[in-house]
């Protein structure tokens, strides 16, 4: 193994010349928001309708990433949460994310990615310890092959092309799905990533929820790219785009790119189109920056209500697996509910415990100092939290 | 500027419904970030270089409502946003001002100005001295700085220290309602380019000011000499001084009164201009009182506090009755909102390092 890129024809369709780069003409959709099944459409690559028991499986994991969207937002107002930058009406990617990785694989998620991350398997105290101030953050990464939520944009998009770099030279067949905004892919890290993804041909795959806005940013201040998806072409990588509120379609073409990684065929890139329904956080006032019509044009839209009706009209959803799955998302609302309204205390000896991996004297110093503090039983002042 | 007209501009719809505002005049109350958009835009007012851009800065107003109104009453090409870059924002703002405008950009939080670093240290800080003073760069970058909000990671940092270790940058860092107007009016004044950092806690905070007064600053002959590289004494006091700046000043004051009670007086420093440096003032100041604390919510290894308390030793030694000692954020990240109470210098600290200054000795 070398870590020398390899200059050589990194797998693209040989015959196709530069056009496999370019995303299918429209958005891979595989059920219409009417729930309809779509017949096959002209795209790039043969999509197929996900089997009965994914999307079986699919539906259930969006009604508990539903529920944990409302819970955290109720709880946040309620004052036990600092933040929550809610996915609701982007349930499908979270879910599609988690599908479509094995254990062994890793994910990249964004602050807003709680409900991929819940997937994942870290538990809902660990997911929700860096939203709720308690510390900034609350899992161990290599448990959950899941990185920590981040902040500063793009920037975990790296970190993705490392680990799956890593992968390379480890003879691992891991691959890296890293996930980011739109208006994440205006910062240069966004341009980094893809970049060396594609010169170290790494095993990654990065997928954009395009839910329209930054903030108060709508996309089109944010590129004029004929899409997000076409910003892969320059890369030397292919770029797809798919409804985002379209599960199986989700499926259909983040299973494509992925496995394509997993085979030594480079990395890609995904645009899913959605919507943010919510504000961008608890702290946003959207009402200053799009209209309440706009929002509800995407009501209808809902990628719940879509595989519902498909489902349905199926004959694959019946009552008892409405109540199962209903009951199944309460009893992670409760011990979100549950968990958030025990109270902690974060220990402030832990400050100063984990900045290097031996504190150094003038830390041991410090702590020391805050103890005596704390000790001597000294009101603290300062924040207000 | 076509290309600025050209501009597709959704969004802005539902903004344009509210009613242009009037513009405030006379004796007033208002908050410092009112305060920091009326310096704005009345610079904008009187000199049509001036621009705003950054991110959510347009129809938002800005996540913290600073550039709140701008655009409405300059238009998009004066005050708009920019794609989600911070390095494009500073490095447009250098090409922009190296071409005739005066950008007044704003990076959203502290840490997420790091992006633009390079563009502020390796051009922004430096293109006045490469050209041999040829090319200077009146810009302004505004930094939402420093803790106390209960915001999570990256929103908290007190990132001073970096810019000014960094030689050709101008800091600033006002800590009053008046002074957020007066010394955004001068950073913007300045050829020089200035970040120019805004403690967070503090843009809800009210003052009653005249407007007409602090207009009158920077009306044709009376132009008032700027306050950049002057420090202001906040509070009079003859037994020790505590210097602080921007976020620390309230502690430092609220320190003083308390210590007032108890029969000590303290006299209280606002540093403001973090660079130029004003020596003269601080030197005079512990001079007159002997004894010296110097407060700062960043960090204490090497930082601004460390360079305030080597500069006073240097100037002051056979006037100090006591070692100058520093009351500032421990040497850790900014810590979780429900840790911040911890880490945050207050009146205690303080008040406990002032106990500390060999009193028995004089
Ligand atoms: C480097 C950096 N700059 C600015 C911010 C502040 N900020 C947080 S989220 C956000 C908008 C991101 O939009 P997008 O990438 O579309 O993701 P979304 O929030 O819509 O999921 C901004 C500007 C940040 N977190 N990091």
């Amino acid at each position: 193994m070398t870590n020398h890129p390899e200059i050589v024809d990194h797998g693209g369709y040989a015959g196709h010349g530069e056009d496999y780069l370019l995303p299918s003409d429209a958005p891979v959709q595989l059920i219409a928001p009417e729930g309809a099944p779509m017949t096959a459409g002209d795209y790039k690559e043969p999509y197929a309708l996900p089997d009965d028991a994914t999307l079986l499986d699919g539906y259930e994991r969006l009604v508990i990433g539903r529920r944990v969207n409302e819970q955290a937002g109720a709880l946040v107002r309620q004052g036990r949460m600092a933040v929550y930058p809610s996915s609701y009406g982007q349930e499908a990617c979270q879910v599609a994310s988690d599908m479509c990785l094995r254990s062994s694989d890793w994910l990249f998620p964004t602050y807003r990615d709680t409900v991929a991350i819940l997937g994942r398997g870290v538990t809902p105290m660990e997911a929700f310890e860096s939203l709720r101030g308690d510390w900034h953050s609350g899992f161990d990464p290599h448990q959950y092959n899941t990185g920590l939520p981040t902040t500063p944009l793009a920037t975990q998009l790296l970190h993705a092309v490392g680990v799956a770099h890593a992968a390379k030279l480890r003879g691992e067949d891991t691959v890296a799905l890293a996930l980011c905004g739109d208006g994440a892919t205006s910062e240069g890290d966004f341009h980094e990533a893809l970049n060396f993804a594609a010169v170290f041909h790494v095993p990654v795959v990065f997928l954009i929820q395009n839910n329209q806005y930054a903030i108060s940013v709508p996309l089109i201040h944010q590129s004029v790219a004929p899409s997000l998806a076409h910003k892969a072409v320059g890369y030397g990588m292919p770029g797809e785009r798919v409804d985002g509120n379209d599960l199986a379609a989700l499926l259909a073409v983040l299973g494509h790119a992925l496995e394509r990684a997993r085979d030594g065929g480079g990395p890609s890139l995904v645009e899913a189109h959605t919507y943010r329904m919510e504000a961008h956080t608890n702290a946003d006032d959207a009402t200053r920056y799009r209209s309440a019509e706009e929002v509800a044009q995407w009501v209808p839209k809902d990628p719940l209500l879509r595989l519902q009706k498909y489902l349905s009209d199926a004959g694959l959803l019946g009552a008892a697996d409405t109540e199962r799955f209903a009951a199944a998302a309460e009893v992670v609302a409760k011990t979100i509910r549950d968990g958030l309204n025990t109270e902690t205390s974060p220990d402030p000896a832990d400050l100063f415990a984990y900045v290097y991996s031996e504190p150094t004297p003038q830390l041991r110093e410090q702590a020391f100092m805050l103890a005596e503090e704390l000790s001597a039983g000294q009101p603290l002042e300062g924040a207000q939290s | 500027m076509t290309t600025m007209a050209n501009r597709p501009s959704a969004g802005t719809a539902h903004a344009s419904t509210a009613a242009v505002e009037p513009e405030l005049r006379g004796v007033q109350t208002i908050t410092f970030a009112k305060a920091l958009t009326l310096a704005m835009s009345d610079a904008m007012a009187s000199d049509a270089t001036v621009l705003v851009f950054g991110e959510d800065v347009g129809t938002l107003g800005g996540v913290f409502r600073v550039t709140d109104g701008l655009t409405r009453r300059f238009g998009e090409e004066r005050c708009f946003d920019t794609p989600l870059a911070e390095s494009g924002i500073v490095g447009m703002a250098t090409g922009m001002a190296m071409n005739g405008m005066k950008p007044v950009v704003e990076m959203q939080f502290d840490a997420f100005a790091y992006p633009a670093f390079e563009q502020i240290t390796s051009h922004v800080a430096k293109m006045g001295n490469r050209t041999r003073g040829q090319v200077r760069l009146p810009l302004v970058i505004r930094i939402p700085y420093a803790g106390g909000i209960g915001g999570v990671e990256h929103h908290c940092d007190s990132s001073e220290a970096y810019y000014v270790h960094t030689p050709g940058l101008t800091v600033l860092t006002p800590s009053t309602v008046s002074d957020a107007y007066i010394m955004l009016r001068d950073a913007i004044a300045s050829p020089d380019p200035v970040v120019f950092m805004e403690p967070k806690k503090l843009y809800f905070s009210k003052a009653t000011v005249d407007l007409d007064a602090l207009r009158a600053r920077y009306d044709g002959d009376s132009v008032l000499p700027s306050s950049i590289g002057k420090a202001a004494v906040a509070r009079e006091g003859t037994d020790a001084t505590l210097i602080a700046y921007g976020p620390s000043v309230a502690a430092a004051l609220a320190a003083a009164e308390t210590a007032a009670e108890e029969g000590r007086s303290l006299q209280v420093i606002d540093v403001r201009s973090l660079v130029p440096f004003d020596d003269e003032t601080v030197s005079a100041a512990v001079r007159s009182t002997g004894r010296a604390i110097v407060i700062a919510e960043a960090p204490g290894f090497a930082s601004m506090a460390a360079e305030i308390v080597a500069r006073i030793q240097e100037r002051c030694f056979h006037s100090l009755a006591a070692p100058v000692l520093r009351v500032s954020g421990f040497d850790i990240p900014y810590p979780a909102p429900r840790l911040e109470k911890y880490y945050l210098p207050g009146v205690d600290r303080i008040l406990d390092a002032v106990d500390q200054l060999q009193w028995e000795q004089s």
